[in-house]
């Protein structure tokens, strides 16, 4: 099916309808995902699916509603649906389409797509069970596993508007991660490690990945309580891009339009330490976060948000952008069933120049963070409190594994306090950052 | 519009066109490399959404799925096909992809697809939520706004929603089992940001269930929820620092049950226990908890919204005791977990949606009462904590480490609520908290209907509850050392 010509077939019909204003967005797609457990495949796993998110303007009040039937015969009652839902909410000034002359010209290719010859499921599920193998191969303790998956997705997305843009994008993904679970004395502990791409050959190896997970669950046995106290925090960097999403969401549109933010009015102010950029990039060539227009038809681009610790840009949509009075930053991001709303692209915290081996000789006793849980974050004050796991640092040194305590500041204070940002930043995910050491945060245990 | 969950068979029959005949075809297909069960799972679902906020109801939502998957079971080995698009060559195809994971069981017959569907309704709804007139959720959500505003003057802004959804359900299985149900659902949420010089603080309330829209009316629910939510955004305005270390903790009744899904009802479900990757492997019959307490996950109470007539693999739900008195009694366990740990399945496989696998989930998860008055736990404790009201919680079920976050809490100082302070996680044990219990209020009291639970990338919702219960030597993560 052609999904450019369905997008304009449907805000066709809804012109005809009435609708003053629209715009839709269409997928398809197909995923897989096989797994293997103590060397034998557990499950394997297909969808097919497509979906369509349509937006509909009646002057300026509006609906959003989606669907995944595409017969003629529905899509017709759809657009009625969507406009009547549109007529019964309150008319937004600030609501409506970008303006026509900020919409994209071109969709450039930023290779988002991998051409090369498919896996077969024997060669998948291959890469699934060396990844398991090596992580027991690596060390006796790891006596048990939650499993290896390797998983590939493929999909088109459309995106068209009634001011006449259309432009369609197709994206793969693939990615083999394993859990294994080591025990000793009684204790067990499990991690993981992974590997997520837009190509295939630029996933990490399966040995490699087995082997890391191994590392990272067995340095986890024996972990214990440490006292209650104040101390430095090194957060590696996969807990560190933690730090960047509550960073992210805080300078959001929508957080700062309903002034649910900690980062509201800090424009032009200090929010982080000296030496501290991070920018927003979305068009880095087969990044996971790249995409070559927004949620909206308008082109994206590269945004710097922290410039030496001070606060340069929000994350921002054109609804939002217009209710603060100020300009779409390029960052809408489109769900289905949810109107357009500000998102990161390929968000990362710009490396330093020490290398983390050093950052972690220059605690005298502090801890090394190397998971975080629970959603003790308030966005509105900035209030911080996560149970963490880690490791314990003594004069320098790994000195044992910690677990079952707390860390805790204000996420304000935390971003000032950077005191070294590490120089290991890899683009694991779409939002990412480097090994980086807060000089001092509340630690609570015994 | 009353539909009793048996019709949903029919619906889907005529609405795509199939009979039991073809159905039977599509899994003699599933099951013809010597698979052990196959089943199809049906599913066509219609949710709606409106958002208030500044005053206004300018954003409507309204989302049609439906879709179809086909399972094979081939001893601890599942394969699963699915497709948005329902007809009889999707579903062969995706039985053809679903069995690829069989070769080397028993034969299987496929039996006879003739038996009816159970007629237990424990939602039957004259009208549901889902057909409830848009005008009137509208009006809804402005009194809300007019309400939250007259609590108090520090009040700036309100964001409310409510939203419902309408699911329908047909599972096929290859022993000959028909199960449908009908699952309407409603949640209404309010959230309000209170404001006082430059401090702003936000507090959030909500509420639901397998029922009517009405149901916000009665009892002025709405006018509850509403209140509840500025109040505490107003709390927070003066919260001090809270705590840091390990304190005896009180949490009160009702949400803090949050407590008892992460501490110990996710360790055990049946997945983790077979797989023996669980704090809890192997630990049926043991002392779990102190003797204070006996813990049940109930799927069956009515118009919850953790509740099912039947689980997403057509098994009726039931009333599993988890630990009683102490003692650890059972697992949650689905179909494929129960048979490979030859335990009987409790009715909690579920999953997010026809796109998804069904696994081990909780329905409505709670302690029963115990003999103390609230009061007299409260007054009990020298110095602590008076936990109230939760955000989410988190854990770990292999090292048995969970965390949960109060976004209400008050010291206790000398027997007294005192002063209240900072939204806080805490952090424990899960084999060894429920030990540290000495005190259950006999104040038993289910949440209010909004909890979802995450597990492997599927939501579903569930449903907690929990007397006032006194517990010692939990850390608590707040910042003043």
């Amino acid at each position: 099916m052609d999904l450019t010509e369905l997008a304009a077939d449907i805000l066709d019909q809804a012109r005809q309808q009435g609708a003053t204003a629209g715009d839709v967005v269409i997928a398809s797609g197909e995923s897989f995902a096989a797994g293997i457990r103590l060397g034998k495949v557990e499950k394997i796993q297909n969808s097919q699916e497509q979906r369509m998110g349509l937006r509909l303007f009646a002057d300026q009040s509006s609906a959003i509603t989606s669907t995944a039937n595409f017969a003629q015969a529905a899509l017709q009652a759809f657009v009625t649906e969507t406009l009547d839902l549109a007529k019964a909410t309150a008319t937004d000034e600030f609501s409506g389409l970008p303006d026509q002359s900020d919409l994209a010209q071109d969709v450039p290719d930023l290779d988002l797509s991998d051409t090369s010859a498919p896996l077969t499921l024997e060669e998948k599920l291959a890469r699934a069970q060396e990844a398991e193998e090596a992580a027991f191969a690596h060390d006796s303790r790891i006596t048990n596993s939650e499993g290896a998956e390797f998983a590939n997705a493929a999909r088109e997305t459309v995106y068209a508007n009634s001011l006449g843009f259309c432009g369609g994008y197709h994206t793969t993904s693939f990615s083999l991660s394993v859990v294994p679970v080591a025990s000793q004395d009684g204790g067990m502990q499990r991690d993981y490690w992974y590997s997520s791409q837009r190509k295939l050959k630029a996933l990490e190896a399966a040995k490699v990945i087995g082997q890391k997970a191994a590392e990272r669950t067995v340095r986890r046995l024996g972990a214990k309580q440490v006292r209650t106290q104040e101390a430095p925090v090194v957060f590696e960097p996969e807990m560190a891009a933690s730090l960047l999403r509550h960073l992210a969401n805080a300078i959001s549109g929508s957080a700062l339009y309903r002034k649910t933010s900690f980062l509201l009015d800090k424009i032009g102010e200090k929010v982080a330490a000296d030496g501290l950029f991070v920018e927003d990039h979305a068009r880095l060539p087969s990044a996971l976060g790249s995409k070559p227009f927004d949620g909206e038809g308008l082109p994206t681009r590269q945004n710097v948000i922290v410039e030496d610790g001070v606060l340069t840009s929000y994350l921002l949509d054109t609804y939002s952008a217009r209710k603060l009075g100020l300009q779409s930053t390029g960052n809408a991001s489109r769900s289905f069933a949810d109107t357009p709303a500000a998102s990161t692209t390929n968000f990362f915290l710009r490396p330093g120049t020490t290398p983390p081996k050093d950052i972690i000789q220059s605690v005298r006793s502090g801890l090394y963070v190397t998971e975080l849980s629970g959603f003790g974050v308030n966005p509105v004050t900035g209030d911080y409190s996560r149970g963490a796991v880690g490791l314990w640092i003594e004069d320098g040194e790994i000195a044992y594994p910690v677990e079952e305590i707390t860390i805790a500041g204000n996420l304000l204070d935390m971003f000032k306090n950077i005191e070294v940002i590490g120089n290991d930043l890899e683009r694991r995910s779409p939002v990412s950052a480097p090994t980086v050491k807060i000089s001092r945060m509340t630690i609570a245990g015994t | 519009m009353k539909n009793s969950p048996a019709d949903s068979r029919s619906q889907f029959f005529n609405q795509y066109d199939l009979t039991n005949r073809q159905l039977e075809q599509v899994l003699e297909t599933a099951v013809e490399r010597r698979a052990d069960y196959a089943d199809i799972y049906f599913e066509s679902r219609t949710a709606e959404a409106l958002f208030l906020e500044e005053g206004l109801v300018k954003k409507a939502s309204r989302s049609v799925s439906q879709g179809a998957g086909v399972r094979v079971l081939a001893g601890d080995k599942t394969g699963y096909a699915h497709s948005d698009e329902i007809t009889l060559e999707t579903l062969q195809v995706a039985a053809r992809t679903a069995r690829a994971i069989a070769q080397d069981t028993t034969q299987t017959q496929v039996v006879p697809l003739d038996s009816t569907p159970s007629q237990r309704d424990l939602y039957p709804l004259a009208t549901p939520p889902i057909a409830a007139p848009l005008q009137d959720k509208i009006q809804l959500l402005q009194q809300i706004d007019e309400e939250a505003r007259a609590y108090d003057s520090r009040i700036t802004n309100v964001l409310a929603s409510v939203a419902v959804e309408q699911k329908n359900v047909l599972i096929l299985s290859s022993d000959g089992g028909v199960a449908a149900d009908i699952r309407p659902l409603l949640r209404l949420q309010v959230t309000c940001i209170a404001e006082d010089g430059t401090t702003r603080q936000q507090g959030s309330y909500g509420g639901g269930g397998r029922v009517e829209f009405d149901f916000v009316y009665d009892d002025a629910r709405w006018k509850t929820f509403t209140q509840e939510a500025a109040r505490q955004a107003i709390l927070g305005l003066e919260a001090v620092d809270a705590p840091a270390g390990s304190l005896s903790v009180v949490l009160g009744s009702g949400w803090p049950g949050i407590l008892l899904h992460e501490a110990i009802g996710h360790g055990l479900e049946g997945d983790f226990n077979r797989k023996k990757v669980s704090a809890f492997s192997d630990r049926l019959g043991q002392r779990v908890a102190s003797e204070l307490c006996t813990v049940v996950d109930d799927g069956t109470l009515p118009n919850r919204r953790g509740s099912l007539n039947c689980d997403d693999e057509g098994t009726p739900t039931g009333r599993t005791v988890l630990i009683e008195n102490g003692t650890l009694t059972s697992y949650l366990q689905d179909r494929l977990n129960a048979k490979l740990m030859h335990m009987q399945p409790t009715g909690n496989g579920r999953r997010e949606s026809f796109a998804h696998m069904p696994m081990p989930r909780m329905t409505n998860t709670f302690m029963l009462p115990g003999e103390s008055t609230p009061e007299d736990i409260i007054r009990s404790v020298q110095n602590g904590l008076y936990a109230v009201s939760f955000g989410g919680g988190q854990v770990d079920i292999t090292s048995g480490k969970f965390v949960f976050s109060a976004s209400e809490a008050y010291l206790i100082e000398n027997g007294k609520v005192t002063r209240p302070v900072k939204g806080a996680t805490l952090i424990g044990n899960g084999p060894d908290v429920l030990t540290r219990i000495s005190m259950v209020g006999n104040d038993l009291k289910l949440d209010a209907g909004i909890g979802t639970c995450g597990k492997e990338g599927q939501s579903v919702p569930v449903g907690v509850g929990l007397p006032t219960i006194r517990v010692d030597g939990l850390t608590v993560g707040g910042t003043q050392a």
